[in-house]
This record gives structure tokens, sequence and C-alpha cells, in this order.
């Protein structure tokens, strides 16, 4: 990739995204516009996947809303997100946790990781 | 006609990222090294029965000028350029030989034409070529899943028709994309941010001009 192009996306870059992975249960505050008023919402849920590199990374937040799971994907570095709060870390063995699709109530927890690794 | 004054700067594609605008949007955008390119020549109706500045664009080695292009450009005391092209204008007086065209051209939410060679694509088919639809997947086909079908009738009129789309080379042809928008142009490294996707590979060389169409 070229240096210029590199430049472009470190420049939207956001500093203030804390540390973060899968399995991870966030509280994602998400500014919502309506015509021209702006509120907050918070997204709370389980990270199932990020992906991509740099600007252009993504993470995806999955609930259960209702009874009906729901899942959100934002870019990491978007100027919509508020703040991201991270609420408890989780312990899994998967990068991609799909499998939670398959999965509801007891059998969808994730085990908390105890020890987080000094960051 | 209107008197839109067309302008023009050549550049080379860097490539394609994202970008989030004002209202966080991702915005996916071409970036493209715009110049700086000089004017090596100013066409006059008086002179050339037309009017257009030619732009030079690049580094050569002097060495490989050959002479009636380097004699021209010693006498007018300019650097030799890899690349040139002509664009037609009609504010070509305004122009002085020697004058640098940067990116600062144009300003961000303008409309642009960018031209480029496309990236070769070798011997393909209708399929990819002309986007026919080819032959059932099912239904008893064989061995044809990817063919025109029927390119005309039999006894009349006994032939093929002219300009009929077959299979044949695609790619690697100049070609113009119009009406992208300017998304930002940083006129320090000499940088325009356009929307949308650019013809050509990274690297290749590309002519960004002031839309034909439309009123802005």
């Amino acid at each position: 990739m070229h240096t210029a192009i590199q430049e472009i996306e470190k420049a939207q870059l956001r500093s203030d995204i804390p540390v973060f992975r899968p399995g991870d249960t966030l509280n994602v505050h998400v500014r919502v516009t309506e015509g021209n008023r702006s509120r907050v919402q918070v997204f709370k849920g389980v990270v199932i996947r990020r992906q991509g590199g740099a600007s252009r990374e993504t993470f995806t937040v999955r609930k259960i809303s209702y009874g009906v799971g729901v899942e959100r994907t934002f870019p990491v570095h978007t100027p919509v997100i508020e703040k991201i709060e991270v609420v408890s870390r989780g312990r899994v063995r998967r990068a991609k946790l799909y499998y939670l699709r398959n999965l509801r109530g007891k059998a969808a927890r994730i085990r908390e990781r105890r020890e987080p690794v000094a960051s | 006609m209107a008197t839109k004054q067309i302008k023009g700067v050549l550049g080379e594609k860097l490539g394609m990222t994202q970008v989030f605008d004002d209202a966080g949007r991702i915005v996916p955008v071409t970036v493209l090294k715009a110049g700086p390119c000089v004017v090596t020549r100013v066409r006059t109706p008086d002179t050339d029965g037309y009017s257009a500045i030619q732009l030079g664009y690049g580094k050569i080695n002097p060495r490989k000028v050959n002479k009636p292009l380097g004699d021209y450009l010693r006498k007018h005391d300019l650097t030799p350029r890899r690349h040139y092209v002509e664009v037609r204008t009609t504010d070509a007086t305004e122009y002085q030989l020697g004058q640098e065209v940067t990116a600062e051209t144009f300003e961000a939410g303008q409309l642009v034409d960018v031209t480029g060679k496309s990236k070769g694509k070798g011997y393909a088919g209708v399929m990819k070529r002309h986007g026919f639809r080819g032959l059932s997947a099912t239904h008893g086909t064989q061995r044809k899943h990817r063919s025109p079908g029927s390119i005309g009738g039999c006894a009349t009129p006994g032939r093929v028709f002219k300009g009929l789309r077959m299979a044949g080379r695609m790619g690697n042809a100049r070609t113009t994309v119009q009406n992208l928008t300017v998304h930002s142009v940083d006129a320090d490294k000499g940088l325009i941010l356009v929307k949308g996707a650019v013809p050509g590979p990274n690297g290749g060389l590309v002519l960004v001009r002031t839309a034909v169409k439309g009123d802005k």
C-alpha cells in the first residue's frame, strides 16, 4: 500500500478506543441522529468478530433483544461511536464466535477472562 | 455549450481506501497523486486552429527524449517530462509556458471526469465482456454454460451482422469515468481524493478534468 494512503488511514484512527477482543462484552454508545436532534443510544452485547485493518477495521456486537438475536457491525474508528465501554472480558478460544448464533441461554455464556493480559 | 472552463491535471492512481465524512458515513475514495504538472505548450486558434494546453508530468532521463521534442523544450527552457497530454480548454491563453498545475486546480465537492487506461483482462468471453447471461445451468445444457447462444439467423440474412458483441480482448483501453465527486484535496502533498473507483491499476497514469456534463 502506498505510504500516502497509509497516512490518510492513520489520520482517521481514534486514540480513545479501548483494547477489546472477541468474547468481550461492550457497551457501545452510538450517536443517533433523528432529524436534527441527536442522542446517544447504548448497544450492549458480545463482540463476535473483529476484522480489517487500520481505519477500515470493523467489529460486530451481538445481543439478544426480546428473544431475537441482533447483530450490529461498527467501524472501530467511526465518529458515530461516542464511546466504548468494556463491561467484561471473556475467555474464548476462537477469533470469530459465529457458534454463538446457534446457542441460546445458558449455553451462550462466555467464561470470564480472569487475569487480563497485561497491556 | 456553456462557457465552462475545463481544467485538467495529470497524475497517478495510488490506490483506494475509505474515509469518514462529516456525518460519520464511510466514503470509498480513490487517492490520486495529481501533479505537479507543467504547461509545455499553449495551443491557440490562431496558430494551431484550436484552443488547448499541453501538460507534462513525471520525470524522465533527458537522454531519452528525441531530438524534435528535446529541441523544442530546450528552446523554451523546459525540463522533459515522461507523459504529455493535451487538455482542450477555451481559456488556453490564460496559461503561460512553464506554469505549474497542481492538485489545487480542483476543490472539494466539485465534479470531475477521470481518464485512465483500464486493466487488461485478456481474451474475455461474452459474459465477462458484455454482461451476457450465458446459457442455462441445467435443463440439459452441455459444455455451453458461458456461451453467447445464437449469433443470428440462418439463410436470412446468411451472414453475421457487423458489430455483434462477441468474445475478444477486454480492457487495456482508454476509459473515462464521468462525474466523480472530489472528496477532498490535499494541496501540500498534492493529493486528490475522488469518491468512487477510477480506471487502471495502482500507479497508472490518470487525467483528472473538470466534468464535461452537469452544471457545476
